[in-house]
């Protein structure tokens, strides 16, 4: 489950930091924004909804959950 | 006075205020002081850090960049992101050694983790060092509104010298609880100022968001994306990476993990901090939407943007209550990195080589810093003349520098000795100070790489260096016992 976990957590590197190689165009315009801020944009909500994923599966997280 | 200034003076006034009453009743030793007591929770820790984190860099320097850079400015919506992700594993093993160990600020994790006194004195003072781009940021920035808000009454130079006072002041009387409050009301006001602004002036001015970006388009083709050459997509991953390695390696935000009650804190941080970023789209919006408004800025002179265009559009009341949300992301993140320069400097140098001296000096040592430390960003303020952005660039090459050193050391079996730890961070700090004060690039030094890796940001240069010079020295000063011991296991 951590290396899982781990993985996950590296899908937005690749990401951001390969990714960005291939999407640098102004055009077509998404979300009404230049296409490579509306690539930044998309990873940045997809990395929360990855951290949401992490955080449910991550059984650390469940030790003290009647905090 | 106009309208404005009476608002932005009103606001530095009631934050020291605030600063003053949360001191009321509290014991102030060196650890009320500087880590809160270990007593906030998810929330205030997240203000905390979002305080810090969207500082006048954000507001006037990325409102700057997207003005006079327009596509490279992205990488700051990219690097949070990439930093939030690692903070989820890292932070919490920081807490806990910090928690079990007693520490109080960045180099005593470096001196308890490689016993080694002189590390952390190494360390307090690259992070020092590093921190004075940063500051003198802080004070740029509230040197930009203050003279832009009196609209030309009050000189750039006066306007520094105010915002040094406010800061110095601010920092003597409150230490972290002053932070924290003033965290809450900045953020409140960011948010409301920021949204507003990257909402109105693109409808205002260009009849939409899109609209905006076709007319920035039509008249700068190319601008939105990143360049071929120079801030090309090698130069924006590099410096995402870069950034967002440094990112928690700031004496005060590695400080400011601290203060946490627990480690689920920072778990929990790691899911809302990168929807949090998006507030800087806004921000990007504010600087695009200036392009074609207010043309001609050049140079640093692009961080003047988002007030211009303020100017140019609204009442002075407006201008004024937008000055004031800028001048609380000058506040908060400049008093933090004041306070945690003066306790390094204090108690990780000056208490390190007279150990004779009590913890009470220490603390009253730290507190007649402030305004020493602060002198001396003053005179950088003058000098210099970049942009904020770079600026922080600047600090962030210096400050990831420690970041090798650190993540060795939370892993099982670090391999990395004291005096690795030493060759590698000076290796690091060494090439990006040559690089700074040549203004070479990785192209400069080494042309007969390929483009891509030319447009490398030289702090990652840096880093690879430093890395390669750590594990050198390190197997070379590797003790005896511990390779036997390991071979007796294998």
């Amino acid at each position: 489950m951590n290396t899982f976990i781990k993985l996950l957590a590296l899908i937005p590197f690749a990401g951001l930091l390969i990714g960005t190689y291939f999407a640098n165009k102004v055009t077509p315009y998404l979300f009404g924004m230049p296409f490579l801020l509306a690539y930044c944009v998309i990873w940045v909500v997809l990395t929360t909804f990855l951290m949401i994923i992490i955080y449910k599966l991550d059984p650390r997280n469940k030790e003290s959950e009647m905090e | 006075m106009n309208a404005a200034l009476v608002i932005i003076f009103a606001v530095m006034i009631m934050s020291i205020y605030l600063g003053i009453r949360a001191k009321k009743g509290k014991d102030m030793d060196l650890e009320q002081w500087t880590v809160g007591g270990r007593g906030f929770g998810t929330i205030f820790v997240f203000l905390l850090m979002a305080g810090e984190i969207y500082t006048t860099f954000t507001f006037l320097g990325g409102s700057g960049w997207a003005y006079g850079k327009g596509g490279p400015t992205f990488y700051i919506i990219g690097y949070g992101c990439l930093a939030y992700i690692m903070s989820y594993f890292l932070l919490p093993k920081i807490w806990r050694y910090a928690k079990d160990n007693n520490l109080l600020s960045q180099s005593d994790f470096f001196v308890s983790k490689y016993k080694s006194p002189y590390l952390g004195i190494f360390v307090s003072l690259v992070g020092v060092v590093a921190m004075i781009p940063y500051f003198v940021l802080q004070l740029k920035g509230l040197g930009i509104i203050v003279s832009e808000a009196s609209y030309g009454t009050i000189s750039p130079t006066i306007a520094i010298w105010i915002g040094l006072t406010v800061v110095t002041v601010y920092v003597m009387v409150s230490g972290i609880h002053g932070s924290a409050w003033t965290a809450v009301a900045k953020d409140i006001l960011i948010l409301v100022v920021v949204l507003f602004l990257g909402i109105y002036l693109p409808i205002h001015y260009y009849g939409g968001i899109q609209p905006m970006f076709e007319a920035v388009e039509a008249a700068k083709p190319g601008f939105l994306a990143l360049p071929e050459t120079g801030m090309s997509p090698s130069w924006f991953a590099t410096t995402i990476l870069l950034t967002a390695l440094g990112f928690y390696m700031w004496p005060h935000t590695f400080g400011s993990v601290y203060s946490a009650q627990n480690e689920k804190v920072f778990r929990k941080n790691a899911i809302f901090m990168p929807i949090y970023q998006l507030i800087l789209l806004f921000v990007f919006f504010v600087g695009f939407a200036a392009i074609l408004q207010v043309p001609g800025l050049e140079g640093p002179e692009a961080d003047l943007a988002l007030l211009r265009i303020s100017i140019e559009t609204f009442d002075p009341w407006v201008v004024g209550v937008i000055g004031a949300a800028g001048i609380l992301t000058a506040l908060v993140p400049g008093s933090m990195i004041l306070m945690a320069a003066a306790t390094l400097l204090a108690k990780n140098v000056y208490q390190v080589l007279n150990p004779k001296v009590t913890d009470q000096q220490v603390s009253k040592t730290a507190r007649y810093l402030v305004p020493v430390v602060a002198l001396i960003a003053v005179f950088f303020t003058f000098k210099g003349g970049n942009t904020l952005v770079t600026l922080l660039l600047m600090g962030y090459s210096l400050v990831t520098q420690l970041f090798p050193t650190l993540a060795f050391s939370l892993m099982k079996n670090n391999f990395v000795t004291k005096q690795g730890a030493f060759a590698g961070i000076a290796a690091g700090v060494a090439t990006v100070a040559y690089v700074t004060i040549t203004g070479s690039t990785v192209g400069s030094l080494l042309p007969f790489l390929p483009q891509a890796i030319q447009d490398f940001n030289v702090g990652i240069i840096a880093m690879i260096l430093n890395i390669i010079v750590l594990t050198v020295v390190s197997l070379l000063t590797k003790p005896m016992s511990v390779t036997s011991r390991k071979t007796k296991t294998a």
